[in-house]
């Protein structure tokens, strides 16, 4: 009895996480949020679930396997929200003026110099994907 | 092809997890299974070559603890928030994108902080200078410069508890040296 009540509510708990992430994409208003949304209150939604699978099955054998389901969605998840993330930034689609402040837009147009070309997307010369965009250091001339 | 030979002591960790993730999809874990486990992975992990990854030679495990209490709470209240921000706020939302300069320059630490962030919502890493350490963040519901500061100085606690799990000694030893000021 008790262990159904528990499974319950940590089910339900779970399935709002998921109405949260169906609410934001609909309600918010670019690219960046709606990536929050879609993405975030799953970390904890899954949590939820797996708890909930783990109560109901009653053997420990099981959850080193909810463990590890939940490892891997943590490792993951931020990954691609932020390949997902970057590249949105780097095409432009995000609505500046919803953001209050954008500290990399500085730092990418004095990387740009002065100069200003009409494309602010750095050239591609693979390798290093991640070191890319803001390196106001490197010769550089300063806007 | 010449590879770089990698000591197995470099390797360990990784064996060591494979083995776990071995005895958890089998939900076995007896010895026999584990053996036959270590084996695979050790042909795993050198058949499938990776650059080795450079930890930083300390691990404490006593941060580990609060460290996930506190993560899982901010899980929690983050969550519930953007709930509410999308419920209530939705279309007029303000963000921003917020610099965050680390103490740490290991990219192991910038990398396991990055991370951290990025899986509470309300914080997504847009884009990372490795040569400075700076984090670039995308953050929901920012409206003025004090919400901003108030996110930098969440990142740089945030930062502060990896640097005690896992920070290499000198960082460690500076961020004693920062506690002890007034």
């Amino acid at each position: 009895m008790l262990q159904d009540v528990v499974v319950s509510v940590l089910l339900i708990a779970g399935a709002l996480m998921s109405l949260a992430a169906g609410v934001g994409l609909v309600r918010f208003p670019d690219l960046l949020s709606r990536m929050h949304a879609a993405t975030k209150p799953q970390v904890l939604g899954l949590l939820l679930f797996l708890l909930a699978l783990a109560v109901e099955n009653g053997t420990w054998l099981l959850v080193p396997l909810l463990v590890l389901c939940w490892v891997f969605q943590l490792l993951t998840s931020p990954v691609s929200a932020h390949m997902v993330g970057r590249a949105g930034y780097r095409t432009r689609h995000l609505r500046r003026d919803l953001l209050t402040l954008d500290e990399l837009d500085d730092v990418v147009a004095r990387a740009a110099g002065e100069g200003a070309p009409e494309d602010r997307r750095p050239p591609r010369q693979g390798g290093h994907p991640g070191r890319a965009v803001p390196r106001g250091d490197s010769g550089v001339p300063e806007a | 092809m010449s590879r770089q030979h990698i000591p197995l002591i470099t390797e360990l960790p990784l064996v060591i997890w494979l083995v776990i993730v071995w005895g958890a999809l089998w939900q076995d874990f007896g010895p026999g299974n584990l053996v036959f486990g270590a084996v695979i992975a050790y042909a795993v992990v050198n058949f499938f070559y990776l650059p080795p990854v450079e930890l930083t030679g300390r691990f404490n495990v006593l941060w580990v603890v609060p460290f996930l209490g506190r993560f899982l709470l901010q899980l929690v209240t983050a969550s519930v928030e953007v709930f509410w921000l999308a419920v209530s706020k939705g279309p007029k939302l303000r963000n921003a994108v917020v610099a965050v300069e680390l103490r740490s320059h290991s990219d192991f630490l910038v990398t396991a902080t990055g991370h951290a962030l990025s899986l509470i919502p309300g914080s997504l890493v847009l884009e990372v200078d490795r040569s400075t350490s700076t984090l670039y963040l995308h953050c929901l519901n920012v409206a003025s410069e004090e919400d901003a500061e108030v996110i930098r100085r969440d990142v740089r606690a945030t930062e502060a508890w990896l640097i005690r799990i896992m920070g290499t000694r000198a960082d460690f030893a500076a961020l004693r040296a920062e506690e002890a000021l007034p």
